[in-house]
């Protein structure tokens, strides 16, 4: 996330008005975007909301920001917002109810939040040893990637799940 | 409902054609994006929706059937016209005021309420506010007459990013609130890809594209190869072409009718192995003869 990003968005929050931008009461995670990434808009605001099931930062039952609210804060289409929430629908994570919002209606974490907090600990000293060790962000990316994939191919001989993993590595770091 | 219909529609000023043959109908519910060069004929075209000038050929209709600067038409767009024009020694206030008395229909209590949640004084002079304060009491202005459809030309060109996102987020949320459908023209291309859903592309006085862009980005495709062989493979219209002597890249459309099956499966041999998609072209792309190595092809 860059800079000039976080604050547009924030800037964007104050000019929508009366209630616009995800307030803090209201919604547990707030969308951002990156323009660089060259991921269409929409599949963006999926993948954050499936990241942050994975790790647990939503839970059933959360409320994700109205329509709305995601249009003002980041000044995107609204047709874009809906095309989200529909895929995310048809994927059985989130259900729409009519007049009061759209929850999440499942979870992707498959390990709980102590657990992954324990995981997240190991992985942390994991990272500090490879950084003295003179590897920077991509060349752990990397590493990550290939000994995920090996792990993989290895346990079960399909290596789909290796393909995705280094976006998640990234954002955990 | 289509918000605006035109067939064969054109405008000479003098000798010269300003806007040939466009034919296009937008429907209802868009946020569309009118972009080209200068002189495409972008300001042009929405002068006309407006009804700010007259055709020299072809129909033009708005809002379902509508005569443009007729007064059904007129109750139901509001234009903000390049530059945003205020009445620069006038105060925000007096400018509401104005606005009312010119309008059969303006929402007061609304505009008062947006310019509050804006921080813009009522007392101050139009042209005492800000670049991007100024943009927005002319957006103001235009959203508190209750528009279906809202016209902006040129909405952003002088503004500073922050403001931009600002006054971009204004206008989607009023699309979201009241159900506004809005066209804009812009040449600021970058903001646009987020902002617009349905794209028309002008040059030279005609429309090249019209249409949901996801469907433009779907029906087209850039590919890159040895520029000897793009004469002998490429099957699908060319639209443009470019590249140096070894390497070319074509952006080539499918559209709806030529989506055979077999295009479907060239699409994915071509992005796989090395081949053009194969066939002859009816319009071969001019090209130099040489010869080159790898080929890609990628989404636009």
């Amino acid at each position: 996330m860059s800079i000039g990003q976080q604050g547009s968005t924030s800037s964007g929050g104050s000019a929508g008005g009366s209630g616009a931008g995800p307030s803090p009461a209201g919604t547990p995670i707030e969308f951002r975007l990156d323009p660089a990434t060259g991921v269409p808009t929409y599949l963006q605001l999926v993948h954050q909301v499936e990241h942050a099931l994975r790790l647990g930062y939503l839970r059933p039952g959360d409320q994700l920001p109205k329509v709305r609210d995601v249009v003002a804060s980041l000044a995107i289409n609204p047709n874009t917002v809906s095309k989200a929430y529909r895929e995310l629908e048809t994927k059985g994570l989130i259900v729409g109810r009519p007049g009061q919002g759209t929850f999440i209606s499942a979870t992707l974490s498959q390990v709980t939040l102590p657990e992954l907090s324990g995981l997240r600990r190991s992985l942390r000293s994991w990272l500090a040893k490879a950084d003295t060790a003179g590897l920077d962000e991509s060349g752990i990316v990397a590493l990550v990637a290939s000994e995920l994939r090996d792990f993989y191919e290895r346990r079960s001989g399909s290596p789909t799940r290796g393909g995705a993993a280094p976006g998640e590595t990234e954002g955990v770091a | 409902m289509n918000v605006i219909e035109a067939t064969g529609l054109g405008k000479r000023y003098g000798s010269t054609q300003a806007l040939r043959a466009c034919s296009l109908a937008i429907p209802e519910g868009h946020v569309t994006a009118l972009v080209g060069p200068n002189g495409a004929g972008k300001s042009t075209l929405l002068n006309l929706a407006v009804g700010l000038s007259a055709p020299s050929e072809g129909t033009l209709t708005v809002l379902g059937g509508r005569a443009p600067g007729s007064l059904a038409a007129l109750d139901g767009i509001a234009f903000v016209a390049q530059d945003t024009p205020l009445y620069k020694h006038l105060s925000a206030g007096d400018m509401l005021h104005l606005t009312r008395n010119l309008n059969r229909c303006f929402d007061r209590a609304y505009a008062e309420a947006r310019l509050a949640e804006l921080g813009i004084p009522q007392k101050r002079k139009a042209g005492r506010l800000s670049g991007g304060q100024q943009a927005q009491l002319a957006l103001t202005l235009a959203l508190a007459r209750r528009p279906r459809l809202l016209v902006l030309d040129e909405p952003v060109a002088m503004l500073d990013p922050i403001a931009r996102h600002d006054f971009m987020a204004s206008v989607l949320t009023a699309a979201v609130d009241d159900g506004v459908s809005v066209l804009l023209s812009s040449h600021v291309l970058a903001e646009l890809e987020r902002v617009a859903d349905y794209l028309i592309v002008m040059s030279s006085g005609r429309i090249q594209v019209a249409g949901e862009v996801d469907d433009l980005l779907a029906n087209h495709r850039v590919l890159t190869g040895p520029t000897a062989e793009a004469c002998r493979y490429v099957e699908r219209p060319v639209v443009q072409v470019g590249g140096g002597g070894a390497q070319a890249h074509l952006l080539v459309r499918a559209t709806a009718d030529t989506r055979s099956p077999r295009a479907g499966r060239r699409t994915r041999s071509a992005s796989k192995s090395s081949p053009w998609p194969t066939c002859a072209s009816p319009t071969p792309p001019r090209c130099p003869a040489r010869s080159a190595r790898a080929m890609t092809t990628r989404r636009r």
